[in-house]
């Protein structure tokens, strides 16, 4: 009975939290036409959140995309397929690895610090400050930063595949001995536009939303102490992961299942 | 208020994701080589195309020269129809060019290899290609295979 | 509405935190133009009250007049109204951590009046230096000491000229000098601007020294209202162990615990 109950409390809490996220959510929404009349809340947002996040997208772009033609290579010499290298490489970055890595790391690299920071200001009353100034908070504070990750997170995985097709280049042609030009054209010839890179951006917009979102979350509903704004950090990190994990399978199946 | 670093680095910041959603667009998938500017088409009949597919290069040689525009089934020849993009500069090949579904490596795509004729007379847009020779289909090989083996007691292989 | 009639209304107010009670029937009136104090032991939800004062938690029952509106009852965007005639002075000052101090008083002006930037900065200076930060204008927040941060929040609080200014435990964590200053602060502006000033606190010294009216909570309720000279010497025993701090008196210096030697011997 007593286990029961604790399952009922917690399915409550559950709902509970779902309900106050969609209602942040629409609250943040709301304040669009704010964000339109300041746009430099916005600029400042896309700094903290997407150039400081550039380094690390850049470095595991690149290696993830050399690493993938370094084992491509080994399983497509078995099969006399070399030339398919390219496409290999190209597909898992844009269909896959970009939109899906890049997300991983923005929780990891910018979500974190978000949590953080909202937290922080509300625990310093910094959020209180700003309602008795008769300035909403959520508009002001959050929704910047939710459009700025809105924005970033695609932009970052489109260089997260971009640097990874180019990794994957000079590892195949320079390393490798792939014939450099048969490494793109046989990528152009099957990578498709539409099937291939709208839906990885679609994917990557939809992981900046729920990394986003889930991040501003935690922080906007942290405990006020240095112990829940820990807490509420990591929190992030791992509701991130496992959001942008399930949406991907989500997402994949609706895309290129047939 | 904003610093003017911040603007620059945001600007560029900018810039760099829209560089690279252009070259993932241009570079790396079919929307680069999509349209027909300036180049021109023709038509191929085959008895089976396999596994061609839009999009599959068009070469000579081994050069690449254009792509497979469509493919398209005759309902009256009940036969195949590809139309070929062939890029502009090639626009001297002659009129019995001859059109082979090939296949790059064992397990490899297939492609279209042209080998050019003879003729004075050069390909026109909208021209068909009538000498061709169809896909490998593995399935067909292996029955040829077999049927040798049973009619000529052995030596197929 | 006359002038006497109180700027702070609180009539059978009553509020729940996770299923506890903070305030069971409560009624406090804030008279304009003095400076009140609200007093209690922690956790006697002192901080709570001026929330529901300003409107971000809303009460279970009972009604919050400010200057006649009902705080509770106001839709968002004349609740937002009512908040720019209103100044809060957080425990922590709640600046802005990124901003200088200059733009963080500046910052309710930018947000509600569009001035022209040069009578802005001369206003903000004007507010500085009501506070005697004008020369620390540059600095950011985290360079300043606990006190100057209050100071420049109540620059800040200041800023729009509002009606009244909440100040929760302004005195708690001071040196004596910043102490000093603050309680000399908290009562020349209140006069100078003609302000309605709602102080809380558990420092009975100081809010004695500056409050017109005193206002004593404990376990939900009101214990006694009145001038300092009345509730020093008053008669009554929780009053008075309050205000004087005695260790033991109605409230007691044991936690509720079982009889000591039957403790000691069941170890």
């Amino acid at each position: 009975m007593d286990a029961l109950a604790r399952l009922g409390r917690v399915g409550i809490d559950f709902l509970e939290n779902l309900g106050r996220a969609h209602l942040l959510l629409w609250a943040m929404l709301r304040g669009v036409d704010d964000l339109m009349r300041r746009p430099r809340l916005l600029v400042e947002q896309i700094h903290s959140v997407g150039v400081l996040t550039v380094l690390i997208i850049a470095v595991a772009g690149t290696f993830v995309g050399m690493v993938l033609a370094l084992q491509g290579y080994y399983i497509l010499t078995q099969f006399a397929a070399e030339q398919m290298l390219g496409v290999m490489v190209a597909a898992s970055l844009v269909r896959e690895l970009g939109p899906v890595v890049a997300a991983l790391l923005f929780a990891g690299r910018a979500g974190s610090a978000l949590t953080a920071e909202i937290g922080l200001m509300k625990a310093t009353e910094q959020l209180a400050g700003l309602e008795m100034m008769a300035v909403d908070p959520v508009k002001r504070v959050l929704t910047p930063r939710f459009f700025a990750g809105l924005i970033s997170v695609p932009l970052l995985g489109a260089m997260f595949s971009a640097l990874g097709v180019l990794g994957g280049f000079l590892v195949g042609a320079g390393l490798l001995g792939v014939d450099a030009a048969g490494y793109w054209s046989v990528m152009q010839t099957r990578i498709d536009f539409y099937g291939d890179l709208v839906n990885g951006g679609i994917k990557s917009v939809v992981f900046g939303v729920a990394c986003t979102w889930i991040a501003l979350y935690q922080g906007y509903e942290a405990d006020p102490t240095s112990e829940g704004v820990g807490r509420a950090t990591t929190r992030t990190v791992v509701h991130s992961s496992l959001a942008v994990l399930g949406l991907d399978f989500i997402l994949t199946a609706l895309m290129f299942g047939e | 208020m904003v610093k003017r670093s911040t603007e620059i680095s945001v600007g560029l910041f900018m810039l760099a994701g829209l560089v690279a959603l252009f070259f993932l667009a241009m570079k790396v998938s079919n929307l680069g080589s999509k349209g027909t500017d300036g180049g021109y088409l023709v038509t191929a009949h085959f008895q089976n195309v396999g596994s061609l597919k839009e999009k599959s290069p068009v070469t000579i040689a081994g050069v690449r020269v254009g792509r497979v525009q469509q493919i398209s089934f005759n309902e009256k020849t009940f036969e195949a129809v590809a139309t070929l993009y062939i890029e502009p500069r090639y626009d001297q090949l002659p009129k019995d060019t001859f059109a082979k579904i090939l296949t790059a490596g064992l397990l490899g795509e297939q492609y279209i290899g042209l080998d050019p004729g003879g003729s004075e007379q050069f390909l026109e847009p909208g021209d068909k290609i009538t000498m061709t020779q169809s896909a490998l289909v593995l399935e067909d090989i292996i029955g040829q295979a077999i049927f040798n083996q049973a009619e000529g007691g052995g030596n197929a292989f | 509405m006359t002038a006497d009639e109180p700027l702070v209304k609180i009539r059978g107010l009553r509020f729940f935190r996770s299923g506890r009670m903070i305030f069971d029937g409560v009624d406090i009136d804030i008279p304009r133009g003095q400076v009140s104090a609200i007093m209690g032991p922690s956790g006697t939800g002192k901080t709570t009250l001026l929330k529901l004062i300003g409107g971000q938690l809303r009460p279970a029952e009972g009604q919050i007049l400010v200057d006649g509106e009902d705080v509770a009852e106001l839709n968002n965007s004349d609740l937002y109204r009512l908040r720019t005639r209103m100044g809060m002075l957080f425990q922590s000052g709640a600046l802005l951590t990124d901003l200088t101090v200059f733009e963080n008083v500046a910052y309710p002006l930018r947000e509600h009046a569009s001035l022209p930037e040069s009578l802005l900065r001369k206003l903000v200076l004007l507010k500085l230096e009501a506070v005697g930060l004008r020369g620390a204008r540059a600095l950011m927040p985290a360079e300043l000491s606990g006190g100057m941060a209050r100071r420049v929040a109540l620059a800040r609080a200041m800023a729009l000229d509002p009606m009244m200014i909440m100040y929760d435990e302004p005195f708690a964590g001071q040196d004596p000098i910043s102490m000093g200053v603050l309680v000399d602060l908290i009562r020349a502006l209140n006069d100078a601007a003609r302000l309605t000033s709602i102080i809380v606190s558990h420092d009975v010294k100081e809010a004695a020294g500056i409050a017109d009216v005193i206002y004593v909570l404990a376990q939900g309720k009101v214990m006694e209202a009145g001038p300092p000279e009345q509730l020093l010497k008053s008669e009554q025993e929780w009053t008075r162990q309050f205000m004087h701090g005695h260790a033991d008196g109605p409230v007691h210096f044991h936690y509720p615990a079982a009889a000591l030697e039957e403790d000691l011997l069941h170890g």
